[in-house]
């Protein structure tokens, strides 16, 4: 299984989990089965076409998703993806 | 015997003298085509060296020219200006250079005054005071840094965008190392919910602008440095006459709009910009550097909508995230300033207090992004909708 590493602002669709452990063959099927498990997080990584939204990245390892095969991009047993959104706070 | 005077008459008979002007036009002015340049030698004293030299010229004491002008000037044919004060001692330094077998050795005559007088330009040499190799000792001891890098450190311009979480450690460090000028843009005044994290204020300075606070504690803290306060909010009306004064550019801001500004203005400008952002337990940090790597939005192409930006309803951050993450881009920023080691650039760097955990992503240059693919001078800045500030 791979290791999904969710982002604090995410963590709210998981519990508070920050790691959550899936079987999928891609990083759509990473999105689909995450979405199954944790109602409500696919919205906030996906827009209403299905794409990545354009302040979320994924990275399978330390590798970017849209440098690779986008949404296709193989995902095995033991690979780290982490979701990593774009985030604002210097704290003013 | 000869008398001082008798001498001083006999080697000005024997040594060559050239005027100012004729230095300046071989020297500074360029060579004439197809030659080079007469080396030139300042023989003066440490006091005298340091308040001023003619450009390009070295400077080797009269004392240890002997001693040292092979190492300087190896070939005995190369044409070498000697200069000092008056024009005294660079005449006898010429004598001795002659019976060196230089063949070439010219003495300025009239020396340093007379090139002052004649109004051309000086220069002066970065001198640490006895209290500067003091408090920087620990940095000169270092020879990734030294006086040298002790005095770039001391010439260097940082603008922080924002006195708040991140503002406060990075600016603080860069206050300590030495960091010359400091700029700070900042609107905001000093509230009780801010010291939670915010070390550059306290209790006193409570509804003090925070560029105010901020200067008072970072010229406490180093008087080498100078504060300059911006006490506004960038706008795509401001933005390139504030930045176009620094060398670099550390990013604390704490909403969207300003992030995505500041990196169209800076690709504009050429300003490298240290890139951090926190909420709750995690931060973000990155190094873009102008002409190379990727920038913000070949990371994050465009800003989250009204109501996805995470940060806008569940505003909180652990307080000392900020002092670790702030604290990298002040090692990035003083890295940069030195030109030593290996910055952040490529490379997103996150860090999880909770679970005390670093990651190193691979960030690539977007060759299709909007931004930095293009014409710097094309680059036009875009006020986005102030949406959400996560405040205090």
């Amino acid at each position: 299984m791979a290791t999904v590493r969710i982002p604090t602002p995410l963590r709210k669709y998981t519990q508070g989990q920050e790691e959550v452990s899936i079987a999928a063959g891609s990083v759509r099927a990473l999105i689909d089965a995450l979405e199954s498990s944790h109602p409500g997080i696919r919205e906030r990584i996906c827009d209403d076409k299905g794409a990545v939204r354009r302040f979320v990245n994924i990275f399978v390892g330390d590798e970017d998703i849209r440098f690779l095969d986008g949404l296709d991009t193989p995902v095995k047993d033991a690979d780290e993806v982490s979701i990593v959104p774009a985030i604002a706070g210097g704290v003013g | 015997m000869a008398t001082f005077n008798e001498l001083l008459t006999q080697v000005k008979a024997s040594i060559h003298e050239v005027s100012v002007e004729e230095t300046k036009a071989r020297v500074l002015d360029g060579p004439p085509a197809g030659g080079s340049a007469p080396v030139l030698i300042d023989v003066r004293e440490r006091d005298e060296y340091e308040q001023g030299f003619v450009p390009r010229a070295q400077w080797i004491p009269r004392g240890f020219l002997e001693i040292k002008i092979e190492d300087a000037v190896p070939e005995h044919d190369t044409e070498i200006i000697l200069y000092c004060a008056g024009g005294t001692r660079s005449a006898l330094a010429a004598q001795a250079l002659g019976q060196l077998g230089y063949g070439k050795v010219s003495s300025m005559a009239g020396g340093f005054r007379a090139w002052k007088n004649a109004g051309y330009a000086f220069e002066r040499p970065r001198v640490l005071s006895p209290e500067q190799l003091k408090r920087y000792s620990r940095h000169i001891m270092l020879p990734e840094v030294g006086e040298v890098g002790q005095g770039k450190l001391l010439d260097a311009k940082v603008l922080f965008l924002g006195a708040g979480g991140l503002g406060s450690p990075s600016s603080l460090y860069i206050a300590a190392a030495g960091v010359g000028t400091i700029g700070i843009v900042d609107d905001d005044v000093v509230d009780e919910s801010n010291l939670q994290r915010q070390i550059l204020h306290n209790m006193e300075r409570l509804g003090m602008p925070k560029v105010e606070s901020a200067r008072k504690t970072l010229q406490a803290l180093n008087p080498d440095v100078n504060v300059v306060a911006h006490q506004t909010r960038l706008t795509s009306e401001n933005v390139l006459e504030i930045i176009a004064g620094y060398d670099v550019i550390i990013d604390g801001a704490d909403n969207f709009p300003t992030r995505y500004l500041l990196n169209d203005a800076a690709l504009k400008l050429h300003k490298p910009v240290i890139h951090a952002s926190i909420f709750r337990f995690e931060g973000q940090m990155t190094t873009f550097l102008p002409d190379s790597g990727p920038c913000y939005r070949c990371l994050y192409p465009d800003p989250p909508p009204p109501g996805m930006a995470p940060s806008c309803q569940e505003a909180g951050v652990l307080g000392v995230l900020p002092g670790l993450v702030g604290t990298v881009q002040a090692t990035e920023a003083i890295k940069l300033i030195l030109g030593v080691g290996e910055t952040l650039s490529g490379r997103l760097l996150v860090f999880d207090a909770l679970g005390t955990k670093f990651r190193t992503l691979k960030l690539r240059k977007d060759s299709e992004c909007r931004v930095c693919s293009k014409d710097p001078a094309e680059i036009e800045l875009i006020d986005y909708e102030q949406f959400c500030a996560l405040g205090g």
